[in-house]
């Protein structure tokens, strides 16, 4: 199997681009979906990392790393689309500032 | 191989860019898979065929179905996407955009500071990442259950239809 010969930085580079795009999406966005999306963008730029990481070092824990990231991200998508849902039925609306009153 | 990974990361920058900007929701999910794909390009690239794998069937096929699914139930359409314009003035981008510029500036410092090393001069097969796996990582595959379990429980518990009523 062909496999580039790369220094880490350029993809260590393209993780921390992506995390930033994604933070900066969380910033930006008001619409509670995109917030989650973009949530997700930030844990798939983490994956990013420890693959890179497990190609320098020849392991495979960072792929391992890379697979438990993925059952966290799955969990969270879950959890988030079902609350998502509890808002839109509640709110009829999707603006997370919404939702900025807590009652009880 | 290397022009593939550029290829793949220049893709999956640009998709990603698009994902944040768009105001329909269901476009930025189709730029969303788009970006995962050229993740999973990126990933088979660096030697890691497995997880390249999972990239595509999880998070390119699972995870965006799902939201997929939101998206149709809850029908969010033309007025939705009109008020996101709204929001998406380009005011609103200046502080965070300022913010995260600089996180990224600090994150590249940090990377050249090092001495680099080369990735990928040998692939890491699936073989060996399932060994690992069952070997010494195995209490953490248990605890991914419970995760998961947890996650299947709380969602249930989230979604049900009498609590949606009040």
């Amino acid at each position: 199997m062909p496999v580039a010969h790369l220094p880490i930085n350029h993809a260590l580079l393209l993780a921390s681009v992506l995390f930033v795009l994604g933070l900066l999406g969380v910033l930006v966005r008001r619409n509670v979906i995109f917030i989650l999306v973009c949530i997700e963008i930030m844990l798939n730029a983490a994956g990013v990392a420890f693959v890179a990481a497990g190609s320098r070092w020849q392991q495979a824990d960072g792929q391992i790393m890379f697979i438990l990231i993925l059952t966290l991200a799955a969990a969270e998508v879950a959890v988030g689309l079902a609350l998502i849902l509890q808002f839109y039925h509640r709110f009829a609306s999707l603006d997370a500032d919404a939702a900025s009153d807590m009652e009880g | 191989m290397n022009a593939t990974f550029y290829v793949a990361s220049t893709v999956a920058v640009l998709a990603t860019l698009l994902v944040i900007t768009r105001t329909q929701a269901v476009h930025a999910l189709l730029y969303l898979v788009v970006s995962l794909l050229a993740v999973a390009l990126v990933f088979y690239t660096l030697g890691a065929p497995f997880a390249a794998a999972l990239e595509a069937i999880i998070y390119a096929g699972a995870i965006v179905v799902l939201f997929v699914f939101v998206v149709m139930v809850l029908n969010v359409g033309g007025d939705a996407a009109r008020r996101e314009r709204a929001w998406l003035a380009p005011g609103a981008w200046v502080g965070p955009g300022v913010l995260c510029a600089v996180l990224l500036a600090e994150l590249l410092y940090t990377l050249y500071a090092g001495t680099p090393g080369t990735t990928g001069l040998h692939p890491v097969a699936s073989r060996q990442v399932g060994a690992a796996l069952f070997g010494p990582y195995v209490l953490a595959v248990e605890l991914a259950s419970m995760l998961l379990l947890a996650a299947l429980v709380g969602a249930h518990h989230l979604g049900r239809r009498e609590h949606l009523e009040r």
